[in-house]
Protein backbone atom coordinates (compact mmCIF):
# COMPACT_ATOMS: atom_id res chain seq x y z
CA UNK A 1 0.00 0.00 0.00
CA UNK A 2 0.97 3.83 -0.57
CA UNK A 3 2.96 5.66 2.57
CA UNK A 4 -0.24 8.15 2.87
CA UNK A 5 -2.46 5.21 3.42
CA UNK A 6 -4.52 6.23 7.00
CA UNK A 7 -5.01 3.32 8.97
CA UNK A 8 -8.10 3.43 11.94
CA UNK A 9 -7.89 1.03 14.20
CA UNK A 10 -11.63 -0.31 15.25
CA UNK A 11 -11.87 -2.06 18.70
CA UNK A 12 -15.46 -2.63 18.69
CA UNK A 13 -18.54 -2.27 17.51
CA UNK A 14 -19.93 -0.51 20.56
CA UNK A 15 -17.77 1.06 23.77
CA UNK A 16 -18.81 -1.35 26.18
CA UNK A 17 -18.82 -4.79 24.18
CA UNK A 18 -15.91 -5.95 24.90
CA UNK A 19 -12.51 -4.85 23.58
CA UNK A 20 -9.58 -6.89 23.49
CA UNK A 21 -6.02 -5.50 24.58
CA UNK A 22 -4.45 -8.07 22.01
CA UNK A 23 -6.39 -7.12 19.19
CA UNK A 24 -5.62 -3.36 20.45
CA UNK A 25 -2.12 -4.15 20.50
CA UNK A 26 -1.64 -6.31 16.81
CA UNK A 27 -4.00 -2.83 15.39
CA UNK A 28 -1.61 -0.47 16.47
CA UNK A 29 1.57 -2.78 15.67
CA UNK A 30 0.15 -2.77 12.41
CA UNK A 31 0.51 0.95 12.47
CA UNK A 32 -2.62 2.61 13.09
CA UNK A 33 -3.04 6.24 13.04
CA UNK A 34 -5.62 6.78 15.23
CA UNK A 35 -8.67 4.39 17.52
CA UNK A 36 -12.27 4.88 16.50
CA UNK A 37 -15.26 3.72 17.84
CA UNK A 38 -18.84 4.42 18.41
CA UNK A 39 -20.39 3.99 21.75
CA UNK A 40 -24.35 3.38 20.79
CA UNK A 41 -27.52 2.80 19.39
CA UNK A 42 -31.28 3.57 18.79
CA UNK A 43 -31.72 -0.02 18.34
CA UNK A 44 -32.40 -1.19 21.99
CA UNK A 45 -35.52 1.46 22.43
CA UNK A 46 -36.58 5.54 23.00
CA UNK A 47 -35.96 4.41 26.93
CA UNK A 48 -31.99 5.03 26.81
CA UNK A 49 -32.23 8.78 25.52
CA UNK A 50 -35.44 9.55 27.29
CA UNK A 51 -33.74 8.72 30.97
CA UNK A 52 -30.32 9.33 29.88
CA UNK A 53 -28.91 5.97 30.90
CA UNK A 54 -26.46 3.68 29.00
CA UNK A 55 -27.74 -0.28 28.22
CA UNK A 56 -24.18 -1.16 29.06
CA UNK A 57 -22.74 -1.30 32.45
CA UNK A 58 -20.46 1.16 33.89
CA UNK A 59 -17.73 -1.10 34.66
CA UNK A 60 -18.01 -2.75 31.20
CA UNK A 61 -17.52 0.61 29.59
CA UNK A 62 -14.73 1.19 32.43
CA UNK A 63 -13.04 -1.61 30.89
CA UNK A 64 -13.44 -1.08 27.45
CA UNK A 65 -11.88 2.52 28.21
CA UNK A 66 -8.83 1.72 30.09
CA UNK A 67 -7.44 -0.75 27.50
CA UNK A 68 -8.11 2.05 24.85
CA UNK A 69 -7.11 5.25 26.98
CA UNK A 70 -3.61 3.31 27.49
CA UNK A 71 -3.23 2.22 24.17
CA UNK A 72 -3.95 5.88 23.11
CA UNK A 73 -1.61 7.20 25.99
CA UNK A 74 1.38 4.72 24.89
CA UNK A 75 0.77 5.10 21.08
CA UNK A 76 0.04 8.99 21.43
CA UNK A 77 -2.51 8.40 19.06
CA UNK A 78 -5.93 9.94 19.00
CA UNK A 79 -9.05 8.38 20.19
CA UNK A 80 -12.23 9.05 19.05
CA UNK A 81 -15.59 8.02 20.83
CA UNK A 82 -18.70 8.64 19.31
CA UNK A 83 -22.18 8.20 20.40
CA UNK A 84 -20.83 8.60 24.29
CA UNK A 85 -23.63 6.67 26.61
CA UNK A 86 -25.72 5.11 24.11
CA UNK A 87 -28.05 7.74 23.36
CA UNK A 88 -25.52 10.43 23.13
CA UNK A 89 -27.34 12.84 25.20
CA UNK A 90 -25.86 15.58 27.38
CA UNK A 91 -26.55 13.03 30.26
CA UNK A 92 -24.94 10.17 28.42
CA UNK A 93 -21.65 12.00 27.37
CA UNK A 94 -21.29 13.36 31.12
CA UNK A 95 -21.92 9.57 32.57
CA UNK A 96 -18.98 8.43 29.62
CA UNK A 97 -16.59 11.76 30.38
CA UNK A 98 -16.77 10.91 34.27
CA UNK A 99 -15.20 7.52 33.56
CA UNK A 100 -12.82 8.59 31.19
CA UNK A 101 -11.69 10.77 33.89
CA UNK A 102 -11.68 8.13 36.70
CA UNK A 103 -9.69 6.06 34.13
CA UNK A 104 -7.30 8.58 33.24
CA UNK A 105 -6.55 9.21 37.50
CA UNK A 106 -6.14 5.27 37.69
CA UNK A 107 -3.61 4.82 34.97
CA UNK A 108 -1.72 7.95 35.49
CA UNK A 109 -2.41 9.81 31.75
CA UNK A 110 -3.00 13.38 31.08
CA UNK A 111 -5.15 13.76 28.11
CA UNK A 112 -6.47 16.45 26.40
CA UNK A 113 -10.30 15.65 26.16
CA UNK A 114 -12.61 17.36 23.75
CA UNK A 115 -16.34 17.27 24.75
CA UNK A 116 -19.09 17.61 21.50
CA UNK A 117 -22.26 18.03 22.49
CA UNK A 118 -25.52 17.51 20.53
CA UNK A 119 -28.46 17.47 22.47
CA UNK A 120 -31.05 20.56 21.39
CA UNK A 121 -32.57 23.01 23.06
CA UNK A 122 -36.38 22.57 22.24
CA UNK A 123 -36.77 26.58 21.35
CA UNK A 124 -33.64 26.92 18.97
CA UNK A 125 -35.80 23.79 17.12
CA UNK A 126 -38.98 25.65 17.24
CA UNK A 127 -37.18 28.41 15.84
CA UNK A 128 -35.84 25.98 12.62
CA UNK A 129 -39.37 24.63 12.39
CA UNK A 130 -40.94 28.12 12.04
CA UNK A 131 -38.33 28.74 9.56
CA UNK A 132 -39.05 25.89 7.46
CA UNK A 133 -35.49 24.15 8.01
CA UNK A 134 -36.95 20.67 9.04
CA UNK A 135 -37.87 18.45 6.95
CA UNK A 136 -39.61 15.11 7.70
CA UNK A 137 -38.65 11.79 6.69
CA UNK A 138 -41.30 9.18 5.50
CA UNK A 139 -43.02 8.13 6.81
CA UNK A 140 -43.60 10.95 9.52
CA UNK A 141 -45.35 14.32 8.61
CA UNK A 142 -44.45 17.50 8.93
CA UNK A 143 -43.06 18.35 13.01
CA UNK A 144 -45.12 19.73 15.43
CA UNK A 145 -43.61 22.00 18.35
CA UNK A 146 -46.22 19.88 20.44
CA UNK A 147 -44.40 16.84 19.44
CA UNK A 148 -40.97 19.01 19.96
CA UNK A 149 -42.77 19.51 23.43
CA UNK A 150 -43.44 15.83 24.35
CA UNK A 151 -39.51 14.80 24.36
CA UNK A 152 -37.47 14.34 27.37
CA UNK A 153 -34.20 14.82 24.98
CA UNK A 154 -33.82 15.60 21.54
CA UNK A 155 -30.43 14.95 19.54
CA UNK A 156 -28.91 15.49 16.06
CA UNK A 157 -26.76 13.27 14.77
CA UNK A 158 -23.50 15.10 13.93
CA UNK A 159 -21.00 14.13 10.56
CA UNK A 160 -17.58 13.69 11.22
CA UNK A 161 -16.83 18.00 10.99
CA UNK A 162 -16.88 18.85 14.71
CA UNK A 163 -14.51 15.83 15.40
CA UNK A 164 -12.11 17.29 13.12
CA UNK A 165 -12.64 20.34 14.54
CA UNK A 166 -11.46 18.87 17.84
CA UNK A 167 -8.33 16.70 16.39
CA UNK A 168 -6.96 19.51 14.72
CA UNK A 169 -7.16 21.77 17.89
CA UNK A 170 -5.02 18.89 19.66
CA UNK A 171 -7.42 16.76 21.11
CA UNK A 172 -5.75 13.74 22.79
CA UNK A 173 -9.23 12.00 23.23
CA UNK A 174 -12.60 12.92 21.70
CA UNK A 175 -15.82 12.30 23.35
CA UNK A 176 -18.85 12.92 21.24
CA UNK A 177 -22.67 13.02 21.77
CA UNK A 178 -24.72 11.43 19.47
CA UNK A 179 -23.29 11.02 15.92
CA UNK A 180 -23.78 9.23 12.83
CA UNK A 181 -21.66 5.44 13.24
CA UNK A 182 -19.78 6.37 10.07
CA UNK A 183 -18.86 9.98 10.87
CA UNK A 184 -17.22 8.66 14.38
CA UNK A 185 -15.10 6.09 12.10
CA UNK A 186 -14.31 8.52 8.85
CA UNK A 187 -13.60 11.71 10.76
CA UNK A 188 -9.61 11.07 10.92
CA UNK A 189 -9.09 10.39 7.74
CA UNK A 190 -11.46 13.00 6.01
CA UNK A 191 -9.02 15.51 8.44
CA UNK A 192 -5.90 14.16 6.82
CA UNK A 193 -7.50 14.57 3.21
CA UNK A 194 -8.32 10.18 2.62
CA UNK A 195 -10.50 10.37 -0.55
CA UNK A 196 -14.37 10.85 0.79
CA UNK A 197 -15.72 7.82 -0.88
CA UNK A 198 -13.63 5.08 0.25
CA UNK A 199 -13.37 6.98 3.76
CA UNK A 200 -17.21 6.61 4.30
CA UNK A 201 -17.77 3.55 3.16
CA UNK A 202 -14.23 1.81 4.80
CA UNK A 203 -16.55 3.28 8.39
CA UNK A 204 -19.97 1.86 7.03
CA UNK A 205 -18.47 -1.49 7.01
CA UNK A 206 -16.54 -1.34 9.98
CA UNK A 207 -19.27 0.21 12.34
CA UNK A 208 -19.97 -3.15 14.05
CA UNK A 209 -16.56 -4.10 14.56
CA UNK A 210 -16.14 -7.68 13.21
CA UNK A 211 -19.11 -7.91 11.95
CA UNK A 212 -18.02 -7.48 8.40
CA UNK A 213 -15.98 -10.28 9.17
CA UNK A 214 -16.59 -14.21 8.32
CA UNK A 215 -16.42 -15.13 11.83
CA UNK A 216 -18.11 -12.25 13.72
CA UNK A 217 -17.99 -13.93 17.13
CA UNK A 218 -14.19 -14.63 16.56
CA UNK A 219 -12.58 -11.06 18.17
CA UNK A 220 -14.35 -7.40 18.33
CA UNK A 221 -12.43 -5.14 16.08
CA UNK A 222 -11.16 -4.41 12.52
CA UNK A 223 -8.45 -2.61 10.84
CA UNK A 224 -9.63 -0.30 8.17
CA UNK A 225 -6.87 1.05 5.50
CA UNK A 226 -8.03 4.24 3.69
CA UNK A 227 -6.23 4.61 0.37
CA UNK A 228 -6.03 7.03 -2.60
CA UNK A 229 -9.02 5.56 -4.00
CA UNK A 230 -9.75 2.20 -2.10
CA UNK A 231 -9.28 0.91 1.17
CA UNK A 232 -9.24 -2.25 2.73
CA UNK A 233 -10.49 -3.80 5.70
CA UNK A 234 -9.10 -6.97 8.14
CA UNK A 235 -9.96 -8.41 11.31
CA UNK A 236 -7.79 -7.36 14.48
CA UNK A 237 -7.37 -11.24 15.01
CA UNK A 238 -5.42 -13.20 13.02
CA UNK A 239 -7.17 -16.51 12.96
CA UNK A 240 -10.09 -14.17 11.36
CA UNK A 241 -10.56 -12.71 7.74
CA UNK A 242 -12.76 -10.76 5.89
CA UNK A 243 -14.32 -11.70 2.24
CA UNK A 244 -15.85 -9.87 -0.54
CA UNK A 245 -19.11 -11.43 0.59
CA UNK A 246 -19.18 -10.82 4.52
CA UNK A 247 -17.72 -6.88 3.48
CA UNK A 248 -20.24 -6.65 0.76
CA UNK A 249 -22.97 -7.98 2.81
CA UNK A 250 -22.54 -5.83 5.50
CA UNK A 251 -24.00 -2.65 3.88
CA UNK A 252 -27.39 -4.46 3.56
CA UNK A 253 -27.40 -4.89 7.58
CA UNK A 254 -29.69 -2.54 9.13
CA UNK A 255 -30.16 -0.30 6.33
CA UNK A 256 -33.27 0.19 4.12
CA UNK A 257 -31.38 0.53 0.94
CA UNK A 258 -28.41 -1.72 0.49
CA UNK A 259 -26.63 1.27 -1.74
CA UNK A 260 -27.06 4.35 -0.67
CA UNK A 261 -26.46 5.88 2.62
CA UNK A 262 -27.30 9.12 3.34
CA UNK A 263 -25.29 11.21 5.82
CA UNK A 264 -24.79 14.80 7.00
CA UNK A 265 -23.57 16.89 3.83
CA UNK A 266 -23.81 13.65 1.56
CA UNK A 267 -24.10 10.50 0.45
CA UNK A 268 -22.14 7.35 -0.10
CA UNK A 269 -23.28 5.73 -3.25
CA UNK A 270 -21.67 1.58 -2.97
CA UNK A 271 -24.19 0.53 -6.18
CA UNK A 272 -20.46 0.43 -8.24
CA UNK A 273 -18.14 -0.90 -5.58
CA UNK A 274 -15.94 -3.55 -6.15
CA UNK A 275 -14.82 -6.62 -3.46
CA UNK A 276 -11.91 -8.78 -4.12
CA UNK A 277 -9.52 -10.67 -1.53
CA UNK A 278 -5.58 -8.84 -0.68
CA UNK A 279 -3.96 -11.70 0.87
CA UNK A 280 -5.45 -14.23 2.62
CA UNK A 281 -7.46 -12.17 5.79
CA UNK A 282 -8.10 -8.39 4.14
CA UNK A 283 -10.52 -7.23 1.54
CA UNK A 284 -9.99 -4.37 -0.94
CA UNK A 285 -13.08 -2.18 -1.78
CA UNK A 286 -13.09 0.20 -4.47
CA UNK A 287 -15.63 2.17 -6.46
CA UNK A 288 -17.35 3.74 -3.52
CA UNK A 289 -18.48 7.00 -4.40
CA UNK A 290 -19.32 10.45 -2.25
CA UNK A 291 -22.06 12.44 -3.27
CA UNK A 292 -22.21 15.98 -1.42
CA UNK A 293 -25.37 17.09 -0.49
CA UNK A 294 -27.23 20.53 1.21
CA UNK A 295 -26.03 19.78 5.06
CA UNK A 296 -28.62 18.09 7.27
CA UNK A 297 -28.75 16.54 10.70
CA UNK A 298 -31.46 13.73 11.74
CA UNK A 299 -32.73 14.34 14.66
CA UNK A 300 -33.82 12.14 17.78
CA UNK A 301 -36.56 12.57 20.19
CA UNK A 302 -37.67 10.18 22.50
CA UNK A 303 -40.97 10.66 24.56
CA UNK A 304 -42.71 9.21 27.51
CA UNK A 305 -45.94 7.44 26.84
CA UNK A 306 -48.77 5.99 29.38
CA UNK A 307 -47.24 3.79 32.16
CA UNK A 308 -47.45 -0.50 32.49
CA UNK A 309 -47.60 -3.19 35.35
CA UNK A 310 -47.38 -6.48 33.82
CA UNK A 311 -48.02 -10.18 35.15
CA UNK A 312 -47.06 -13.58 33.86
CA UNK A 313 -47.93 -17.24 34.24
CA UNK A 314 -47.54 -20.54 32.61
CA UNK A 315 -50.34 -23.08 31.42
CA UNK A 316 -49.51 -26.77 30.96
CA UNK A 317 -53.04 -27.94 31.10
CA UNK A 318 -53.61 -30.11 27.55
CA UNK A 319 -57.15 -29.43 27.85
CA UNK A 320 -56.75 -25.55 27.49
CA UNK A 321 -54.00 -25.34 25.04
CA UNK A 322 -55.85 -27.29 22.31
CA UNK A 323 -58.52 -24.35 22.47
CA UNK A 324 -55.62 -21.58 23.27
CA UNK A 325 -57.05 -19.37 21.09
CA UNK A 326 -60.55 -19.15 22.51
CA UNK A 327 -59.56 -19.29 26.00
CA UNK A 328 -57.38 -16.29 25.06
CA UNK A 329 -60.76 -14.26 23.84
CA UNK A 330 -62.53 -14.93 26.89
CA UNK A 331 -60.12 -13.68 29.35
CA UNK A 332 -59.17 -10.64 27.60
CA UNK A 333 -62.90 -10.17 28.00
CA UNK A 334 -63.79 -11.22 31.34
CA UNK A 335 -60.35 -9.18 32.65
CA UNK A 336 -62.03 -5.93 30.65
CA UNK A 337 -65.24 -6.69 32.33
CA UNK A 338 -63.46 -6.78 35.48
CA UNK A 339 -61.89 -3.66 35.52
CA UNK A 340 -65.24 -1.77 34.55
CA UNK A 341 -66.93 -3.34 37.30
CA UNK A 342 -63.92 -3.11 39.77
CA UNK A 343 -62.05 -0.61 39.01
CA UNK A 344 -65.07 2.26 36.63
CA UNK A 345 -64.64 5.10 34.99
CA UNK A 346 -61.26 6.23 36.82
CA UNK A 347 -59.22 3.06 35.47
CA UNK A 348 -59.67 5.95 32.07
CA UNK A 349 -58.51 4.76 28.54
CA UNK A 350 -56.97 1.91 30.04
CA UNK A 351 -55.45 -1.19 27.49
CA UNK A 352 -55.04 -4.90 28.50
CA UNK A 353 -53.02 -7.39 26.29
CA UNK A 354 -52.54 -10.85 26.86
CA UNK A 355 -49.22 -12.27 25.08
CA UNK A 356 -49.01 -15.56 24.20
CA UNK A 357 -45.30 -16.43 24.44
CA UNK A 358 -45.16 -20.42 22.96
CA UNK A 359 -48.30 -19.48 20.76
CA UNK A 360 -48.42 -16.05 18.67
CA UNK A 361 -46.56 -13.61 21.19
CA UNK A 362 -44.16 -12.28 19.06
CA UNK A 363 -46.63 -12.06 15.98
CA UNK A 364 -49.69 -11.29 17.39
CA UNK A 365 -51.32 -13.58 14.52
CA UNK A 366 -53.38 -16.17 14.81
CA UNK A 367 -51.86 -19.78 13.81
CA UNK A 368 -53.67 -21.36 11.31
CA UNK A 369 -56.23 -24.11 12.52
CA UNK A 370 -55.53 -27.18 12.45
CA UNK A 371 -51.99 -26.41 14.12
CA UNK A 372 -51.19 -28.31 16.71
CA UNK A 373 -51.06 -27.45 20.22
CA UNK A 374 -48.08 -25.57 21.85
CA UNK A 375 -46.82 -28.21 25.40
CA UNK A 376 -47.05 -25.26 27.25
CA UNK A 377 -47.30 -21.14 27.39
CA UNK A 378 -46.15 -18.38 28.80
CA UNK A 379 -48.88 -15.85 28.61
CA UNK A 380 -47.76 -12.05 29.57
CA UNK A 381 -50.40 -9.34 31.39
CA UNK A 382 -49.72 -6.28 30.09
CA UNK A 383 -51.83 -3.23 31.71
CA UNK A 384 -51.40 -0.13 30.12
CA UNK A 385 -52.48 2.96 31.68
CA UNK A 386 -52.27 7.20 32.38
CA UNK A 387 -49.82 6.64 35.73
CA UNK A 388 -48.29 3.78 37.12
CA UNK A 389 -50.49 4.02 39.78
CA UNK A 390 -53.88 3.18 37.63
CA UNK A 391 -51.67 0.50 35.43
CA UNK A 392 -50.95 -1.49 39.10
CA UNK A 393 -54.78 -1.03 40.29
CA UNK A 394 -55.57 -2.67 36.92
CA UNK A 395 -53.32 -5.51 37.41
CA UNK A 396 -54.13 -6.04 41.11
CA UNK A 397 -57.98 -5.91 39.98
CA UNK A 398 -57.15 -8.66 37.37
CA UNK A 399 -54.70 -10.76 39.48
CA UNK A 400 -57.93 -13.33 40.60
CA UNK A 401 -59.17 -13.66 37.00
CA UNK A 402 -55.83 -13.96 35.30
CA UNK A 403 -54.61 -16.96 37.73
CA UNK A 404 -57.40 -19.07 38.15
CA UNK A 405 -59.62 -18.04 34.67
CA UNK A 406 -60.99 -21.36 33.90
CA UNK A 407 -62.07 -22.31 30.03
CA UNK A 408 -64.95 -23.42 31.43
CA UNK A 409 -67.34 -21.17 33.40
CA UNK A 410 -68.80 -24.40 35.68
CA UNK A 411 -65.89 -26.30 35.99
CA UNK A 412 -63.64 -25.35 39.29
CA UNK A 413 -61.65 -23.29 39.11
CA UNK A 414 -57.71 -23.69 37.63
CA UNK A 415 -54.75 -22.40 39.23
CA UNK A 416 -52.04 -21.40 36.27
CA UNK A 417 -48.59 -21.53 37.21
CA UNK A 418 -47.02 -18.12 38.19
CA UNK A 419 -43.64 -17.35 38.82
CA UNK A 420 -43.57 -14.60 41.33
CA UNK A 421 -45.16 -12.76 44.60
CA UNK A 422 -46.29 -10.41 44.19
CA UNK A 423 -47.49 -10.94 40.93
CA UNK A 424 -47.22 -7.56 39.39
CA UNK A 425 -44.57 -5.99 38.59
CA UNK A 426 -44.43 -1.94 37.70
CA UNK A 427 -42.34 -2.12 34.33
CA UNK A 428 -42.89 2.26 34.66
CA UNK A 429 -43.58 4.44 31.43
CA UNK A 430 -43.54 3.35 27.63
CA UNK A 431 -40.84 5.32 25.73
CA UNK A 432 -41.38 6.00 21.93
CA UNK A 433 -39.01 7.95 19.32
CA UNK A 434 -40.94 10.66 18.23
CA UNK A 435 -38.61 12.33 15.56
CA UNK A 436 -37.99 11.25 12.12
CA UNK A 437 -36.45 14.74 10.58
CA UNK A 438 -33.74 16.39 9.60
CA UNK A 439 -32.87 19.71 10.28
CA UNK A 440 -30.92 22.23 7.51
CA UNK A 441 -27.79 23.76 9.97
CA UNK A 442 -25.92 27.15 8.45
CA UNK A 443 -22.24 25.19 9.27
CA UNK A 444 -21.81 21.62 10.71
CA UNK A 445 -20.97 24.05 14.24
CA UNK A 446 -24.28 25.44 14.27
CA UNK A 447 -26.19 22.82 16.40
CA UNK A 448 -23.41 21.61 17.90
CA UNK A 449 -21.22 22.62 21.86
CA UNK A 450 -17.56 22.28 22.04
CA UNK A 451 -15.46 22.13 25.49
CA UNK A 452 -12.17 20.96 26.81
CA UNK A 453 -10.81 19.59 29.41
CA UNK A 454 -6.99 19.32 29.18
CA UNK A 455 -5.54 17.51 32.07
CA UNK A 456 -1.78 18.37 31.90
CA UNK A 457 -2.75 21.73 32.20
CA UNK A 458 -6.10 22.29 33.92
CA UNK A 459 -5.58 25.92 34.72
CA UNK A 460 -6.04 26.28 31.03
CA UNK A 461 -9.28 24.64 30.13
CA UNK A 462 -12.19 26.34 28.81
CA UNK B 1 -45.20 -24.09 -6.09
CA UNK B 2 -41.78 -22.76 -4.62
CA UNK B 3 -42.03 -20.87 -1.28
CA UNK B 4 -39.44 -18.22 -0.02
CA UNK B 5 -37.60 -20.51 2.33
CA UNK B 6 -37.42 -22.75 -0.13
CA UNK B 7 -35.78 -20.61 -2.43
CA UNK B 8 -33.41 -18.84 -0.01
CA UNK B 9 -30.33 -20.11 1.73
CA UNK B 10 -30.70 -17.17 4.74
CA UNK B 11 -33.35 -14.69 5.26
CA UNK B 12 -33.15 -12.37 7.93
CA UNK B 13 -34.87 -9.10 9.33
CA UNK B 14 -34.14 -5.97 11.48
CA UNK B 15 -35.19 -2.51 12.46
CA UNK B 16 -33.41 -0.11 10.36
CA UNK B 17 -33.99 3.17 12.88
CA UNK B 18 -36.98 3.40 14.92
CA UNK B 19 -39.47 3.32 11.45
CA UNK B 20 -38.00 1.32 9.35
CA UNK B 21 -37.50 -2.60 8.75
CA UNK B 22 -35.54 -4.44 6.17
CA UNK B 23 -35.73 -7.74 4.94
CA UNK B 24 -32.61 -9.40 3.48
CA UNK B 25 -33.61 -12.93 1.29
CA UNK B 26 -30.42 -13.82 0.06
CA UNK B 27 -31.23 -16.57 -2.81
CA UNK B 28 -29.54 -20.20 -2.83
CA UNK B 29 -27.86 -19.11 -6.10
CA UNK B 30 -28.39 -17.18 -9.55
CA UNK B 31 -30.84 -19.32 -10.82
CA UNK B 32 -33.23 -18.84 -8.07
CA UNK B 33 -32.31 -14.90 -7.88
CA UNK B 34 -33.37 -14.32 -11.26
CA UNK B 35 -36.03 -16.36 -11.33
CA UNK B 36 -38.07 -14.86 -8.18
CA UNK B 37 -36.18 -11.19 -7.75
CA UNK B 38 -38.83 -9.35 -9.25
CA UNK B 39 -41.72 -11.95 -7.99
CA UNK B 40 -45.04 -9.99 -7.16
CA UNK B 41 -45.23 -12.23 -3.77
CA UNK B 42 -42.30 -9.88 -2.85
CA UNK B 43 -44.07 -6.66 -3.99
CA UNK B 44 -45.60 -3.63 -2.15
CA UNK B 45 -48.71 -4.97 -2.14
CA UNK B 46 -47.60 -8.24 -0.52
CA UNK B 47 -45.70 -6.75 1.48
CA UNK B 48 -48.33 -3.74 2.36
CA UNK B 49 -50.48 -7.31 3.37
CA UNK B 50 -48.24 -9.11 5.21
CA UNK B 51 -47.04 -6.42 7.73
CA UNK B 52 -49.80 -3.35 7.60
CA UNK B 53 -46.94 -1.18 5.59
CA UNK B 54 -48.11 1.67 3.40
CA UNK B 55 -47.73 0.36 -0.18
CA UNK B 56 -46.37 3.49 -1.56
CA UNK B 57 -43.57 3.36 0.83
CA UNK B 58 -42.65 -0.57 0.41
CA UNK B 59 -39.04 -0.49 -1.39
CA UNK B 60 -37.51 -3.47 -3.17
CA UNK B 61 -34.16 -3.64 -4.23
CA UNK B 62 -32.35 -6.47 -6.12
CA UNK B 63 -28.61 -7.06 -5.31
CA UNK B 64 -27.17 -9.17 -8.14
CA UNK B 65 -23.57 -9.85 -6.87
CA UNK B 66 -25.12 -11.58 -3.55
CA UNK B 67 -28.20 -13.14 -5.42
CA UNK B 68 -29.82 -11.34 -2.70
CA UNK B 69 -33.19 -8.97 -2.72
CA UNK B 70 -33.70 -6.64 0.10
CA UNK B 71 -37.40 -5.19 1.00
CA UNK B 72 -38.19 -2.42 3.61
CA UNK B 73 -41.33 -1.18 4.96
CA UNK B 74 -42.31 1.61 7.60
CA UNK B 75 -43.40 0.45 10.73
CA UNK B 76 -47.24 0.46 11.47
CA UNK B 77 -46.78 1.36 14.58
CA UNK B 78 -42.65 3.06 16.09
CA UNK B 79 -40.31 0.78 17.65
CA UNK B 80 -41.10 0.52 21.25
CA UNK B 81 -44.54 1.30 21.62
CA UNK B 82 -47.38 0.19 23.96
CA UNK B 83 -48.10 -3.07 22.19
CA UNK B 84 -44.33 -3.69 21.15
CA UNK B 85 -44.11 -7.13 20.48
CA UNK B 86 -40.61 -7.23 18.24
CA UNK B 87 -38.16 -4.51 19.18
CA UNK B 88 -35.96 -4.86 16.83
CA UNK B 89 -37.67 -6.70 14.31
CA UNK B 90 -35.75 -9.95 14.37
CA UNK B 91 -38.54 -12.10 13.82
CA UNK B 92 -40.27 -10.15 11.13
CA UNK B 93 -39.27 -12.56 8.28
CA UNK B 94 -40.70 -15.49 9.63
CA UNK B 95 -44.09 -14.34 8.34
CA UNK B 96 -42.39 -14.61 5.11
CA UNK B 97 -40.76 -17.77 4.92
CA UNK B 98 -44.03 -19.57 3.67
CA UNK B 99 -44.91 -17.37 1.54
CA UNK B 100 -45.21 -19.22 -2.46
CA UNK B 101 -43.08 -17.22 -4.79
CA UNK B 102 -44.80 -19.00 -8.14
Amino acid sequence: MREDVIRILVPVGSLGAGVRADEVRYGIERGAHAIASDAGSTDSGAAYLALGISKNNREAVKRDLKILMKAQADARIPLIIGSCGQAGGDDGLNWTRDIALEVAKELGVTPKIALIYSEQNKDVLKAKNAAGKITPLPPLGPLANDTIDACEHIVAAMGPEPYIAALEAGADIVLGGRTTDTAVLASFALMKGAPAGPSWHAAKVAECGAQCTVNPTRGSGVLISIGADSFQVEPLRTDNHCDPHSVSAHMLYENADPFLLTEPGGVLDVAAAQYSFVGERAVEVTGSIWREMPYTMKLEGAAKGRYQTIMLIGIQDPIILARIDDFHDRMLDALYDRVRNAVGPSAGDFHISLRMYGWNAVSGDRPAPGTPPPREVGVLFVATADTQAMATQIAKACNPYFFHFPLELDKELPSHGFAFSPADIERGPVYEFKLNHVVEVANPMELVRLEWIDLANKGAAQ
Amino acid sequence: MTTVRQACRHIRSKNAGPFWVTIDLFFDGERNFKKYAESPALGPEALARLYGADASLVKRYAVPSLHMVKVSYPRANAQGGEVERDMHCGQQFVRLLDVELD
